[in-house]
């Protein structure tokens, strides 16, 4: 079944937080950020601003009437700055005028002193001057400091890796509007709604059952409305709150781009041991996650990074630590992958290390050293029906890798204008939200007395189809039609106390409340089957609108049952709540079994780089995806295609860029690029691995969102190989490998090589 | 007042002609189809066509709606995806529906718009011409693949398109609504005669609404675009006049150029993107005085004159005098480019364009670069090289044309003039590069050039391994 919302896009007609139609006397409201990336507030002079024609009013931390905190997980963050700023784009007022335009004026109008400080962008130099959002975090397993000298071999390295800006191509926005006594209706662009509710109650001094936060649809979210969502609805109720009138906030492109965290950066060191027949004897990283002025997400963004440094490996011995440094930029976030990719992204670096040293590809390390079932990952979770080793086989079988590994050599000997590489990216990513609590929802379904039914729950869509998902769940369990179906809007009054649609989970989560909700209709409606037909239920089935007995039909109908079941006073609206079994997890020990099941893969690239231009392309990407047992194989084979690409971004061309004031230089689409039709791989296969499914997932068809991005790590690999086959002493891990850094690459000697390696001393050296 | 056909329907407006269309559409008549992405021509989200009156009949393009003026929508005929609509959906958005080519579908109406766009078209299609015709597009969620795969299909379905009653074929085959046969009628009647008004030049948009929109909301403009006698190509003794409001896109179709330089099409695919090339003027992409113009490096190379006009005084200067110092010319207050014109290529030349950015297509050039060359028996009687990115303006490389007229063809006069180019080069560090980038970057480009046009006299590794040990 393809997405729902197919017509509705095609046709212009789906709505998003800016197309609503507006109510009478709407406002709209300008954020004033900071221009410095931290100092103290000496003065701020609203009066011209005021006195703009068009201004309504300009609201600042003093008019809040509650707390001015909209921290998630850990109060450190204010709505509006109140003494101090710690990034340029930090909200410190808004402007409420009759138009964007009047607002966009007057904000050119307001005067803010600022005294400069000290503005610090590195982690390593935020961890040098002891700036942490939290204190370090280590999951450890075995002794890997006692492994060292048992260990054939001993490599050492660091790692650099830029952020990643979502570019969602629908700007961050909310529109609120006062309902009657202290009641507030928020229409906003956010994956977590409930987020947005709590923190309105917070700001406002309201309780929660005030506050309605309705999502119709999201253009794109990537994890940046998860949490981000939240500052701009929370403005915009705040000003409909105290003005009595709707207010619309929609960031301007440029805005976004300045005001809103994106993907962490990270820095890192690693210490690999491998034996003599390259098994990966003992592993040690240490992480400098740039977490930006506040924390946001970053202490669940730790933890991922924690969870996947091994990635799809078995290693004995590993010690692994983050430090999450506070930084003066915006408070870096969720993004597809959630820390994983860089957790990911280190190890593979390790890996190709070794690799090099050893002159071996890496394919040989990585084979060896898989996963397997019954294997424990690091953090105690024994893995369990582990499919890498079918995916390895399936995959050469299905592509015919050593063939192509030896056409790309030949090519490389005969060729002196364009040198190809190889390279492949496994993954393993746990599915669950790996705070334990989250991991539950719910649903609401109503069958109506015409036969319609309306059904609710707390999963947002953002493209992924996750609307499309609960409507077949609806209609598989049901045994009606699609058109019988209605998918509402998420509705925080209609589902309450959501979890974000973040990490993969909301098909799982959402869709199993929501068979839950259906199977109870189900077995009521099932029994007045049964009281009509004298039959007992269990001969009772559902399919095609009809109720069939022992496969036979009867004189009774889905529509024709409903009605008798409403005249009958059956309850026809039910509500389903599901919380993921079997999941646990010893924060303090590191250890538990955090996620329901993990999702494997497997990535070959095949790329070209131009040996005069450095420029390069990816000629062919062949995988080999676990999905379970895909419930929706086009929405599925879409987000795996389409993770991919965003990966292949994120490693390759999408280089944010600060300067050293912490100013956002790549600030708009035309500095900041993103790939286009023609950056995508020429060819791109991806084949489902033949498997029965999990029962944890929703229809066995395993969570999808997530997992295809960390794919894209394979073009660097790839790239870089291909620089290698010229240059062989390129040797860096600094992603995103831009065309810059691949022609520097290709004609840099050894000793710059040496030289450029890192501001910092590696901690393992 | 503004008169102009929005869909199926007459719009007489006294908005400002600085407005931007997309605010007209989305604020003005609550068509909210059109999407906002960037407001800066980079995404396509506000992609609609523009349907221009030719001779009888409408000549329909994609233009980005957040950088075109509502003062350059005069007597033209404007779509958006709510004029496509019809009872079933159009072969276009059915492919796309079909494929699965939309996933959050905020960038599906532009990629409808533009591969609209590309049906309309009197010309034959083909995939890669279709698949170029979202080349201005970006689809975040990347359904890239299903966006190739949609473009097939419509290619399919454009098979047998008639190019001498276009509109009427794609009328019955579903592509647009019948409404659009009484276009044609309707626009004669608003035609209006061409004003002119003292202000600030404006010819596509494409720059000065990026840069400054907010600020030309209210401004008095001098709209150029559609004046009629700037937008010819014309061809006189062995010179080429481009008038001043010739399109990028009009520019690498001219089919008298393209038998000039026969690459012309390729190196223009590096230019902008479709929408921009068919908004973007020639000379609005030399008074901007961009370091990184790719217009101005084409036409530096070919040593072009620019004729410029001040009321009724006229002078004419070489464009490689043309630039003072960043983003200053030597334009007069209230002087403007008629046309720019150059020499026509002779048997002896040879012509070549090189672009590296980040991101191959639609992206600004870390380093372009143009080489024109005059070779006669084996020598260089002749060389003018351009690059973009290593000087303030855009830079006509002398002293390395100077070193290369009167030298043989051969890998040492390419390795000597190359330290001559990298001694007369001043790149600085920015978000496109650092100026070692930019300088190493602008040396292979130039290896390239020869390379490229002498590949049985140049061999790249006798040019490299020369440098490496020097």
């Amino acid at each position: 079944m393809k997405n729902i919302d197919s017509n509705g896009h095609v046709t212009g007609k789906s709505l998003y937080l800016d197309d609503l139609p507006l109510r009478q006397d709407s406002l709209f409201g300008v954020v004033v950020g900071s221009e410095v990336a931290h100092g103290k507030i000496l003065d701020i002079d609203l009066q011209e601003a005021e006195n703009d024609p068009g201004v309504i009013k300009i609201f600042t931390y003093k008019d809040i009437p509650g707390e001015n905190q909209i921290g998630g997980i850990v109060a450190d963050e204010g709505l509006f700055a109140e003494d101090t700023v710690h990034f340029i784009g930090q909200p410190i007022a808004l402007i409420v005028a009759t138009s964007e335009r009047a607002g966009r004026e007057a904000r050119e109008k307001v005067n803010i002193k600022y005294k400069k400080l000290k503005a610090i962008t590195d982690p390593r130099e935020a961890a040098a001057n002891g700036s942490y959002l939290l204190p370090p975090r280590t999951f450890a397993a075995g002794h890997p400091e006692k492994q060292w000298d048992r260990c054939a071999y001993v490599f050492t390295g660091s790692t650099e890796q830029a952020g990643q800006e979502h570019l969602y191509l629908e700007t961050q926005g909310a529109y609120s509007y006062p309902m009657e006594t202290e009641n507030l209706m928020v229409h906003s662009s956010t994956q977590s709604p409930t987020a947005i509710q709590r923190t309105i109650a917070k700001v406002l001094a309201l309780p929660m059952h005030r506050i309605q936060v309705d999502v119709v649809r999201l253009g794109g979210g990537f994890g940046g409305k998860e949490d981000q969502a939240t500052p701009w609805a929370v403005m915009s109720a705040l000003a409909a709150h105290l003005l009595k009138k709707p207010v619309k906030v929609v960031l301007s492109r440029h805005d976004d781009l300045h005001m809103t965290g994106k993907r962490h950066p990270y820095s890192s060191d690693f210490r690999i041991g491998l034996s003599k027949d390259l098994k990966i004897l003992a592993y040690e990283v240490e992480y400098f996650q740039n977490g930006g002025a506040a924390n946001d997400l970053s202490p669940a963004i730790t933890e991922r990074t924690l969870f996947h440094t091994t990635n799809a490996y078995y290693i004995p011995h590993v010690k692994s630590t983050v430090h999450s440094c506070k930084t003066n930029l915006p408070p870096n976030t969720a993004f597809r992958g959630f820390g994983g990719p860089q957790g990911m992204f280190v190890i593979e670096s390790a890996i190709a290390k070794a690799a090099m040293e050893l002159g071996v590809p890496a394919a040989v390390i990585q084979e060896k050293n898989f996963i397997k079932d019954n294997d424990v990952f690091y953090y105690g979770q024994k893995a369990k029906k582990v499919n890498l080793q079918k995916i390895w086989k399936a995959a050469h079988k299905e592509y015919g890798f050593i063939k192509k590994q030896k056409e790309i050599e030949q090519f490389n000997s005969q060729n002196t204008l364009l040198k190809k590489g190889w390279a492949f990216m496994p993954i393993a990513f746990g599915i669950s939200f790996t705070n334990t609590s989250m991991n539950q929802a719910r649903a609401l379904v109503h069958i109506y007395s015409d036969g319609s039914v309306g059904v609710s729950t707390g999963a947002i869509e953002m493209g992924q189809g996750v609307n499309t998902k609960m409507l077949q769940v609806t209609e598989q369990t049901l045994g009606i039609k699609p058109g019988r179906i209605k998918l509402e809007t998420t509705n925080t009054s209609r589902v309450a106390n959501t979890s974000p649609t973040a990490a993969s989970s909301g098909a799982d989560l959402n869709g199993k409340a929501l068979q839950i909700a259906c199977s109870a209709l189900l077995r009521r409606l099932k029994a007045l089957a049964s009281n009509l037909l004298n039959i007992p239920a269990t001969q009772i089935e559902f399919l095609n609108e009809q109720v069939l007995v022992n496969g036979n039909a009867t004189e009774w109908n889905w529509e024709k049952l409903i009605q008798k079941a409403f005249l009958s006073r059956i309850n026809l609206t039910e509500n389903g709540h599901y919380a993921t079994p079997v999941i646990h997890f010893d924060k303090a020990a590191g250890k538990g079994h955090p996620f329901a099941y993990h999702v494997y893969g497997l990535a070959f690239y095949e790329v070209t780089v131009d040996v005069i231009r450095g420029t390069y392309e990816i000629d062919e990407v062949d995988v080999i995806h676990d999905f379970g047992k895909s419930m929706n194989p086009i929405l599925d084979l879409g987000q795996a295609e389409g993770g991919i690409v965003q990966g292949i971004g994120y490693a390759t061309m999408e280089e944010l860029a600060y300067d050293a004031e912490g100013r956002l230089l790549s600030n708009s689409l035309s500095t900041y690029k993103v790939p286009d039709i023609y950056a995508v791989p020429s060819v791109l296969k991806v084949k489902p691995l033949k498997t029965s499914g999990h029962p944890l997932a929703i229809l066995k068809s395993k969570a999808v969102g997530e997992p295809p991005l960390m794919y894209g790590l394979g073009a660097y690999f790839a790239i870089q190989n291909a620089v290698r086959a010229f240059n062989p002493e390129f040797k860096e891990f600094d992603a995103p490998l831009t065309p810059e850094k691949v022609l520097m690459g290709l004609y840099q000697k050894k000793e710059a090589t040496a030289k450029k390696q890192l501001k910092s001393v590696n901690v393992f050296k | 007042m503004i008169l102009f056909i929005l869909n199926n329907e007459l719009i007489e407006t006294d908005q400002p002609e600085g407005m931007v269309l997309i605010d007209f559409i989305r604020s003005r008549q609550r068509l909210t189809g059109t999407k906002i992405g960037c407001r800066e021509g980079d995404c396509g989200a506000c992609t609609v066509l523009e349907g221009t009156l030719n001779n009888g009949t409408v000549e329909y393009q994609s233009i980005l709606s957040c950088l075109t003026p509502l003062g350059n929508v005069q007597g033209k005929h404007i779509v958006t995806i709510e004029g496509i609509e019809q009872e079933n959906l159009s072969p276009v958005q059915q492919a796309m529906s079909d494929r699965a080519a939309t996933q959050c579908g905020f960038c599906t109406p532009g990629f409808i718009m533009a591969l609209t766009a590309h049906s309309l078209k009197k010309e034959n299609s083909d995939t890669q011409k279709t698949i170029a015709s979202v080349s201005g597009n970006i689809c975040r969620c990347t359904g890239y693949k299903s966006i190739e795969l949609a473009a097939e299909d419509i290619n399919q379905n454009l098979k047998g398109k008639d190019l001498n009653n276009t509109t009427h074929w794609l009328v019955k085959h579903g592509f647009v609504p019948d409404y659009f046969l009484t276009i044609p009628e309707k626009l004669e009647q608003i035609k209006t005669q061409e004003t002119r008004k003292p202000g600030i030049a404006v010819g596509g948009g494409t720059d000065l609404f990026v840069q400054k929109a907010d600020a030309l909301y209210y401004a008095d403009l001098h709209l150029t675009r559609d004046r009629s006698e700037m937008k010819q190509i014309t061809f006189s003794g062995n010179r080429c006049f481009v008038g001043a409001s010739v399109t990028a896109s009009r520019l690498m179709e001219n089919d008298q150029l393209i038998n000039y330089f026969p690459d012309l099409k390729q190196y223009f695919k590096l230019i902008s993107s479709e929408p921009v090339r068919n908004m973007g003027t020639l000379a609005g992409n030399i008074v901007n005085a961009s370091p990184i113009a790719d217009l101005v490096a084409l036409f530096l190379a070919l040593d072009s004159t620019v004729h410029l006009k001040k009321e009724k005084k006229e002078r004419e200067i070489p464009l490689r005098e043309f630039y003072k110092g960043y983003k200053q010319t030597a334009l007069l207050q209230n002087e403007r480019i008629e046309k720019v014109s150059f020499e026509l290529p002779t048997v002896y030349s040879v012509f070549n364009f090189e672009k590296v950015s980040k991101r191959t297509h639609l992206d600004i050039a870390s380093v372009n670069t143009a080489l024109h060359l005059t070779v006669k028996k084996g020598t260089i009687t002749k060389a003018t090289l351009a690059a973009g990115g290593v000087f303030p303006y855009p830079f006509y490389a002398q002293q390395t044309n100077s070193f290369l007229a009167g030298k043989p063809v051969s890998s040492e006069t390419v390795r000597e003039a190359a330290q001559v180019l990298m001694n007369e080069i001043a790149p600085i560090s920015d978000i496109r590069g650092s100026k070692e980038y930019k300088s190493l970057l602008l040396r292979q480009l130039f290896f390239a050039h020869f390379v490229k046009l002498f590949p049985d006299t140049i061999h790249f590794s006798e040019l490299i391994h020369q440098t490496a040990s020097s």
